[in-house]
């Protein structure tokens, strides 16, 4: 099976790529449009801010490569966050698949969201049990209707959305133990 | 609800795990690759390699661990030691790492910690910190605990915040190796102080005291290495512990 991760130097492609490893999947990391466009399962990972991974992806011309796509595609963590329309985190116009609005956690609890908490099922898919999941972040995904997994911390918000083709996951599957290979496998078995 | 974690700490030499007590009398205690999968096997939540060499020539030695231990453990691990530039930290974050922690360069350098997290954000930057009171105050050392800086625990702590620091890693150097349990009145008052989490370091002996590092100290995470290492508490019993203690816990997978 040829999986793609899109590499556009926002972090960390390579835990992603090494977890991949380890379900017996190897994962090319490339920011190369036809290599993209041609993989049956593409993983769009991220960590850093939204702004500056917006400017490489309009650099990469990977903003309307992305939604364009119409193979299973997972963002990851930052990755989903750029699958919304809007990021508080630097005013950022993000890729507008998820017609949601990313925001930053309320002062009212210590940010960053950093360990393991329990995602619940709102609606059901094997994809994504609920579970113990590894959360680093400091803006959310509301809850809506393309919420698939929720989670609590200061507020209610999405640990996992899906529209048609597009996934979204706000933790860390390469890093949530068998947890995550559980769900990493699932993906790629769609 | 967000579980407290358990974070076994393996100090590494040449790609092998030490421990040393009170900072000083090393005993060695396994390959890190090894203990490191294990524990991720346990349920450790998390997993700190602190380079405690760090001389130039080991560099390599160390970047090589870190990819094979990215390559084999799947929950997030830090690697700390002799980190002072933003170039170090692009080479452990390359190999795998999830986050580096910087001590002694990050209060010689106030740039440090800025510019790693400008560059590859807050969420991998750990401060650590090793203090010790006197009188009243908690007095910030560098160097293992070795150079003293006059510098104030809590002071230190906020500014690091302020610079972009994601987590704080205190280490009571008055109960490093004790085993009597963690500095918790230190501890729950730098909680309160910054709005980062704070691991707790320093004193872990028993069980009871991972339960009160995080009731009375409010600490969000406990790093311990001897009692774990040598097999005086295994995480599986300590996580039944804290989970009948009604403590927040990510269960062991069965």
């Amino acid at each position: 099976m040829k999986v793609v991760i899109i590499d556009y130097g926002a972090g960390n492609t390579r835990s992603v790529q090494l977890a991949l490893e380890r379900i017996g999947v190897h994962a090319r990391l490339t920011a190369e449009a036809d290599e993209i466009r041609e993989a049956e399962k593409v993983i769009f990972p991220g960590v850093g801010h939204a702004r500056s991974a917006m400017d490489v992806l309009r650099n990469k011309k990977l903003d309307t490569l992305i939604p364009s796509l119409r193979q299973p595609v997972l963002g990851i963590c930052l990755g989903m966050q750029l699958l919304c329309t809007h990021s508080e985190e630097g005013d950022t116009p993000c890729l507008g698949i998820f017609d949601e609005q990313v925001k930053l956690f309320p002062a009212s609890g210590k940010v960053p969201h950093m360990g393991w908490n329990t995602a619940a099922v709102s609606d059901g898919t094997a994809l994504f049990p609920a579970g113990w999941y590894y959360f680093v972040h400091s803006y959310y995904v509301p809850l809506s209707s393309y919420t698939v997994l929720s989670c609590d911390y200061i507020t209610g918000f999405a640990a996992a959305i899906q529209r048609d083709n597009f996934y979204g996951v706000q933790f860390h599957p390469e890093k949530s133990g068998k947890a995550g290979e559980v769900l990493l496998a699932n993906f790629l078995k769609l | 609800m967000l579980a407290k974690r358990i974070i076994p700490c393996l100090d590494i030499r040449d790609g092998r795990t030490v421990k040393g007590i009170n900072f000083e009398n090393i005993r060695d205690a396994g390959d890190a690759v090894e203990l490191a999968r294990i524990y991720a096997q346990q349920g450790a939540d998390e997993l700190v390699l602190l380079d405690i060499t760090a001389t130039h020539e080991k560099r390599k030695t160390l970047y090589e661990l870190v990819g094979r231990v990215a390559a084999e453990v799947n929950i997030p691990f830090t690697v700390g030691g002799g980190i002072s530039t933003v170039e170090d930290v692009g080479i452990l974050l390359s190999n795998g790492a999830d986050k580096i922690s910087v001590n002694s360069a990050a209060v010689r350098n106030k740039k440090l910690i800025a510019g790693i997290a400008d560059k590859y954000g807050s969420q991998c930057v750990v401060l650590a910190i090793d203090a010790r009171q006197e009188e009243r105050r908690w007095i910030v050392y560098l160097n293992g605990g070795r150079v003293r800086t006059g510098m104030d625990l809590y002071d230190w702590a906020a500014e690091a915040e302020q610079l972009g620091a994601g987590e704080i890693l205190f280490t009571s150097m008055d109960h490093d190796g004790t085993r009597d349990g963690f500095a918790l009145d230190a501890l729950r008052q730098l909680s309160e102080h910054i709005r980062i989490p704070v691991i707790a370091s320093g004193g872990a002996g028993s069980m009871v005291h991972f339960r009160d590092v995080f009731t009375d100290g409010l600490a969000d995470a406990a790093l311990a290495a001897s009692v774990f290492h040598f097999g005086q508490i295994s995480i599986p019993n300590l996580k039944d512990h804290l989970s009948s203690q009604n403590i927040s816990i990510r269960p062991q997978l069965k």
